[in-house]
């Protein structure tokens, strides 16, 4: 006689112990990650781009507020400027400069969030297939911000030396080598992390949402995409 | 591995079958009109059979085989598996149920692109928490089994397409399952490869005891199951068993049809 109503508890399915979980190793998952950057690559130097350049800006703006308020750096505008003026002037435009950089920010996030989108929407039935093998959602979405955190490093590494390197060399052929002096070395550190910090933070930002969407996709409807 | 799946098994051996469905309904609701995709099926299947679901495109078969799979969820009706109601089971115990005791085959096979024939055969094995040089080990073994010892580190665009359905073959056995789901998976492959996989499946069921469900349309599949149930539109037409039927196979080419 088989059994009717209720059936039995779910320990005896998986084995009578809780603590049987699915895992997914952090190696393996920055493995997979890599590989998807690999097979993926000018797709995801697009995406790398976007961050590159938003950051590359932030990162000049910071250069340039860092060496022209060094001590040496201060250009005689001209006895006819009260020390007020030039200060209200100088906060304007620090103003001014803060808006357009938060300005390009989010448009680099808008174009980081299309590059992922895209990049999440192509992969479905990858989705599904993980799903069908024992991922959760949780570790779908592990994967994906793995691969745009090391997106997102990678290009503000890079951004911010453009950026600031580049503000930098400007500043020592108009002015020699004494502006050397003009860049100390924890400033410059901490525009820095600043800097990566802001990419990092973007990027995932941008590929959150679209991650934890796919991951709630049933694996019915992710293996029934046809892209 | 360090489970003792042998042990469980027996555990299990009580319950004569492996996976019930009770009342299953799904509708599909698009617009103004619902879909019945499936109108109440109840289903036995026998631990270690070879069950096959056949029926046309659009019989609802492969709506039934992602149902039992705990691939989508049933608008009412339940599915029962070792007499656990697959309702009752939370994201991480599914996700469980998905790793280690069912194996999926499909028709497309599915693999990982970006990854080689063994590291897609061990993934399984990784997500059930086996450690990596173990899992490949295993893994080279289960590709040895279905002919594939020397094709370890290619990847899936590199395999045709038989190789690739014997990859997924290999990947679906990767942690001992006690049920493999197979949707259409000839339904990519000509005459003579398709007969091959579906020898290697059959042979993969006398010998690791796996429980098989396979929806299909591909008749070559009925002569090596053990029952086969006819599916139309949504509904059960009827079940028959291997030996009440009357298979005549013709040949083509000296090769079995």
């Amino acid at each position: 006689m088989r059994a009717d109503q209720g059936g039995a508890q779910p320990e005896r399915l998986i084995g009578g112990a809780h603590h049987r979980q699915v895992q997914l190793p952090l190696k393996k998952a920055f493995e997979i990650a890599l590989q998807s950057i690999r097979v993926r690559f000018w797709r995801s130097m697009i995406t790398a781009g976007g961050v590159l350049l938003g950051i590359a800006f932030l990162g000049a703006t910071l250069g340039q507020s860092i060496i022209l308020s060094a001590p040496g750096a201060q250009r005689e505008v001209g006895d006819a400027l009260s020390k007020l003026q030039r200060e209200a002037q100088r906060e304007e435009s620090r103003q001014r400069q803060a808006w357009l950089v938060s300005m390009s920010l989010i448009v680099c996030t808008v174009g980081i969030a299309n590059s992922m989108l895209m990049s999440v929407t192509e992969r479905f039935k990858e989705i599904g297939t993980f799903k069908c093998l024992g991922a959760t959602d949780g570790f779908i979405v592990k994967l994906f911000l793995i691969e745009a955190g090391l997106l997102g490093i990678c290009a503000s590494v890079l951004g911010f030396l453009i950026g600031f390197v580049g503000v930098f060399l400007v500043a020592l052929l108009q002015n020699g080598l004494k502006a050397l002096a003009w860049a100390p070395p924890n400033q410059v550190l901490t525009a820095f992390l600043a800097s990566v910090g802001a990419g990092m933070v973007l990027t995932i930002l941008a590929t959150i949402f679209p991650a934890i969407r796919a991951s709630r996709l049933p694996p019915a409807a992710a293996l029934r995409t046809e892209i | 591995m360090s489970e003792p799946s042998v042990a469980i098994k027996s555990e299990h051996d009580t319950h004569e079958f492996i996976v019930r469905t009770k009342n299953l309904i799904k509708e599909y609701v698009m617009g103004d009109t619902t879909l019945r995709a499936l109108k109440d099926v109840t289903l036995d299947i026998r631990r270690g059979e070879y069950l096959s679901l056949m029926g046309p495109s659009g019989s609802g078969k492969s709506t039934l085989f992602n149902m039992i799979g705990g691939l989508d969820k049933p608008t009412s009706g339940n599915v029962f598996i070792d007499e656990v109601d697959m309702a009752q089971l939370d994201a991480s115990e599914l996700a469980y149920l998905r790793c280690r005791r069912i194996g999926y085959i499909f028709q497309t096979f599915n693999l990982i692109p970006v990854m080689t024939a063994l590291e897609n055969v061990t993934l399984p094995m990784i997500f059930g928490g086996a450690p990596s040089d173990e899992a490949a080990l295993k893994g080279i073994e289960l590709l040895k089994t279905v002919g594939l010892g020397d094709r370890l580190h290619h990847k899936p665009t590199e395999l045709s397409g038989g190789q690739q359905q014997r990859v997924a073959i290999a990947r679906a056995f990767a942690n001992d399952p006690a049920i493999i789901l197979a949707d259409e998976p000839t339904g990519n492959l000509d005459l003579k490869t398709g007969t091959e996989i579906i020898e290697l499946l059959r042979n993969m069921n006398q010998h690791e005891g796996a429980t098989i469900i396979s929806a299909t349309h591909d008749l070559k599949m009925v002569d090596v199951s053990d029952r086969i149930v006819w599916i139309r539109d949504g509904a059960i037409d009827r079940i028959d068993e291997r030996a009440d039927i009357d298979l005549r196979i013709g040949e083509m080419d000296g090769v079995a049809h």
